[in-house]
């Protein structure tokens, strides 16, 4: 048994390889991908995310055509080069999957999110969230005596810095819907 | 015109409208209907087996065997879930089959009935693609979709779960002719650009080497055939993945055997060693690439493949080729002709050399024994004895199955069955089954370990029943004997639960069932009982003593290249004993 120099009975050495401790550096991705609207599509979408450990930062799906049976499926993941290539030909091979685009390298690209933001408050602080939503233009949905409800809409960095800002002026619940997203252009 | 008729009718229809003609099942309340519409017509014939797992290696060994879709009726609950095993192992291996599973009545569903279980949930990840019919109107066009996408593209298992209450319902039956045309159409073409990088890079390639696989047995017959031609006129090397065994004729000149973990010392050398590598319908699996890192460091990669998650997978190539194998080759062969079956021969010449000299360490030579049946010697006289017959091999899972791989040869395609990529002990007998019901005529040989063996031994029924002919050629060594050569090597020969305890009398076992048992332990007695074994018109039971401690090499260790090969004392001897790098 010399050819491998392993010592018997070693247990350095697995039946299976083990990872690649060298983890490369990790790209974030926004994907499009339009699917045959049927029961159980969501499922396969994010079982082979689960299954395969792939991340998933943000995802939304509506149905975007009735009669033609599609919905649009936004997914943000991130990844290294390689599992990315890996997630788009993974999703590509699902049967009910008719087109998967990575809107990071094809072109610019809108990204909107929307969020509700719940804030309670009296007094000063009520003064200065009613402000700053005001230069967010945030729309103000809902209002007690005691609490505004504001919409805001726009890409994911500016909701995160409303939120931030609505924290210590009595955020008490917030609500997103994650990302949808386009390519900009004709086609 | 429309046919109205009840949705159990329209599964059998369906199935006959699609050539079926064999279907593996097990019976249960919640399909009936369907097996009330089996008994009264007489085209499709349905094999009753003994456990829902060897319905679905059944369906996958008649697949294999034939290049059709098998197919595969089991009930709701536990029928379904015993399912799972076989599923997994179809969609690994890319097996195509269609499953129909019974459901609870629509109504019921998400009430946990009476065996209901979330069969599309829980075979969302094994299967290729599956549906749960809740309109009787849509179930023949899914029957026939599942058709479809089981056989398009990389081919896999489907299921189709079909709840009672839809199975007993009147619908519109659909004719295949009349079925939607389905958007899943995968691209099974490449461009002329590729196809013209791939013949400039065999023309100038000076190491060449072809590793070849799975994916040009599913492509069909006349991949082989175009790959044999390429091979041959090209007259590059060719080593084939445990899954393409046969694609290529293990007698011609350019075989090197098998690649891999325990491939053979001269297919992995010259995978190490190679300058441009062409893999046909391979997926860089890791029994084959050792140490990712250091997988053929100096090779230009092609990889001809229909599924696009197979490239750059796990080894990055540098020319892709989405598209079936068939057309691709045939392309390839086009272009190369009409450019003047161009090749480097001065440098293929000294490359052959070169492999000639790693073929020289005979990597598969053991010490044989006057008293002991070796597992090699068996697999080496069963081939002596049946090689030239027209014969079908069937695989468990273990050391028996490498050294079936190792020491058998196959000459055309289909004629190998075997679990590579879930590698499942309890595969191959019910596999075998599958294999003779599609060819009744031909010599079926399950080459077993004894372990793997009981794992569906109750098969030994469903052979009975139907007087299938199967040969259970079990290499007996009363140990798990890959475990517990991992264990001899890598865990400090601590033989934690490896041992095969309180094994039956095998011989016995065969009678109780009807069937002829024969023990063989003598070397000398080989020869007549194997072809006793042959020329017995029924099942048999072989049960082969072997040697219990054998080790099955050459063998890379997992994370290691493939020049760090341990090898058999005998070619090690031959080697001088050297590291091998
Ligand atoms: C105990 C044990 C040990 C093993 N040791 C080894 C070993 O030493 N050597 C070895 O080779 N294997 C070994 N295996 C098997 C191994 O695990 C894999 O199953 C096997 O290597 C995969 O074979 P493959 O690459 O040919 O791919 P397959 O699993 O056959 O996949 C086929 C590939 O071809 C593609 N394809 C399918 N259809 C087409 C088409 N029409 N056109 C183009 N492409 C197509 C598919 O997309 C896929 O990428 C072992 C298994 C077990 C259980
Ligand atoms: C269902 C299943 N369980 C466990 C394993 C792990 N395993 C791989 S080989 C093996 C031993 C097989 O023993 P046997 O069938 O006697 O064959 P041998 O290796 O002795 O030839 C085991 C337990 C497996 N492959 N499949």
């Amino acid at each position: 048994m010399s050819a491998l120099k392993i010592e018997k009975g070693s247990s350095s050495h697995s039946v299976y390889a083990l990872r690649d401790p060298f983890a490369e550096r990790e790209e974030k991705h926004t994907l499009a991908v339009l699917v045959e609207n049927e029961p159980g599509v969501l499922a396969r979408v994010i079982g082979l995310f689960a299954g395969r450990g792939y991340n998933i930062e943000s995802l939304t799906v509506a149905e975007i055509d009735h009669k033609g049976h599609r919905s649009r499926i936004t997914i943000v993941t991130s990844g290294t080069p390689e599992v990315i290539e890996q997630i788009k030909a993974q999703l590509g091979r699902i049967v009910v999957v008719h087109e998967v685009h990575d809107l990071t390298v094809e072109g610019a690209a809108v990204e909107r999110e929307l969020a509700l933001f719940k804030v309670s408050g009296t007094g000063d602080k009520r003064i200065e969230a009613l402000r700053l939503a005001e230069i967010f233009r945030a729309n103000v949905v809902d209002s007690t005596l005691e609490s505004f409800m504001f919409e805001l809409t726009g890409p994911s960095d500016k909701i995160d810095a409303f939120a931030e800002l609505m924290r210590p002026l009595g955020l008490t619940e917030l609500a997103r819907t994650g990302i949808a997203a386009l390519a900009r252009g004709t086609a | 015109m429309t046919r109205q008729m009840t949705g159990a009718k329209m599964v059998v229809q369906a199935l006959k409208d699609q050539g079926v003609d064999t279907i593996f099942g097990y019976p249960g309340g919640a399909v009936l209907p369907i097996y009330d519409e089996i008994f009264q017509q007489n085209d499709i014939k349905h094999v009753l087996v003994r456990h829902e797992q060897a319905a679905i290696h059944a369906a996958e060994g008649y697949a294999r065997s034939t290049g059709k879709v098998g197919v595969a009726l089991v009930t709701s609950g536990p029928g379904a879930t015993n399912a799972v095993t076989g599923l997994t192992d179809a969609l690994l291996d890319s097996i195509p089959l269609v499953v129909f599973s019974g459901q609870v009545a629509t109504f019921m569903i998400g009430t946990d009935g009476f065996q209901e279980a979330d069969t599309v949930g829980i075979t969302r990840p094994c299967t290729k693609h599956n549906w749960l019919i809740k309109d009787t109107d849509k179930l023949a066009d899914t029957v026939h979709q599942a058709f479809h996408v089981a056989t398009s593209g990389r081919p896999g298992p489907v299921l189709i779960d079909l709840p009672k209450d839809v199975q007993f319902a009147q619908g519109e039956y659909v004719p295949p002719q009349k079925a939607k045309k389905s958007y899943y159409q995968p691209k099974v073409k490449a461009s002329i650009e590729e196809i013209t990088d791939l013949v400039a890079l065999i023309e100038k390639a000076e190491r060449p080497l072809f590793y070849t696989g799975g994916g040009v047995i599913n492509s069909g017959p006349a991949a082989s055939q175009l790959l044999r031609e390429l091979v041959d006129t090209t007259g590059f090397p060719i080593t084939t993945t445990l899954m393409g065994l046969g694609s290529y004729p293990a007698s011609g000149k350019g075989w090197l055997g098998m690649p891999g973990m325990h491939g053979l010392y001269e297919a992995n050398m010259a995978m190490h060693d190679c300058d441009l590598m062409i893999n046909v319908g391979a997926r860089f699996d890791d029994r084959i690439t050792g140490l990712v890192s250091a997988f053929s460091p100096g090779s230009t990669k092609v990889h001809i493949d229909i599924d696009p998650s197979s490239v750059n997978k796990i080894i990055r190539v540098d020319l892709p080729i989405i598209g079936d194998v068939g057309h691709v080759l045939e392309d390839v062969l086009k272009v190369w002709k009409s450019r003047g079956r161009k090749t480097k021969s001065a440098a293929l010449k000294q490359w052959w050399a070169q492999i000639e000299t790693w073929k020289d360490i005979r990597c598969l030579n053991y010490t044989n024994s006057q008293t002991v049946i070796k597992p090699q010697y068996a697999l080496e006289r069963l081939q002596a004895l049946t090689g030239g017959m027209d014969r079908y091999i069937t695989t468990e899972v273990g050391q028996h199955q490498m050294w079936a791989a190792q020491y058998l040869g196959f000459e055309a395609p289909n004629r190998w069955m075997t679990s590579g990529g879930l590698g499942t002990m309890g595969y191959g007998f019910p596999a075998s089954i599958g294999v003779q019901m599609a060819h009744p005529e031909s010599l079926v040989i399950n080459v077993a370990g004894e372990a793997s063996w009981l794992m569906n031994m109750q098969e030994m029924g469903t052979a009975m029943q139907y007087r299938l002919p199967v040969k259970q050629f079990i290499l007996n060594n009363e140990r798990l004997g890959m475990v517990r050569q991992w264990q001899e090597l890598l865990h400090g020969e601590r033989y934690s639960s490896s041992w095969s305890e309180s094994l039956p009398d095998f011989v016995k076992l065969a009678e109780a069932f009807g069937a002829k048992g024969i023990l063989c332990s003598d070397p000398k007695d080989l020869d007549d009982a194997i072809m006793e074994m042959i020329k017995y018109d029924g099942p048999v039971i072989f049960d082969c003593l072997v040697e219990k401690h054998e080790n099955c090499f050459p063998m890379i260790p997992s994370g290691k290249p493939h020049n760090e090969m341990l090898l058999s004392a005998e070619a090690e001897a031959f080697e001088g004993g050297g590291a091998l790098v």
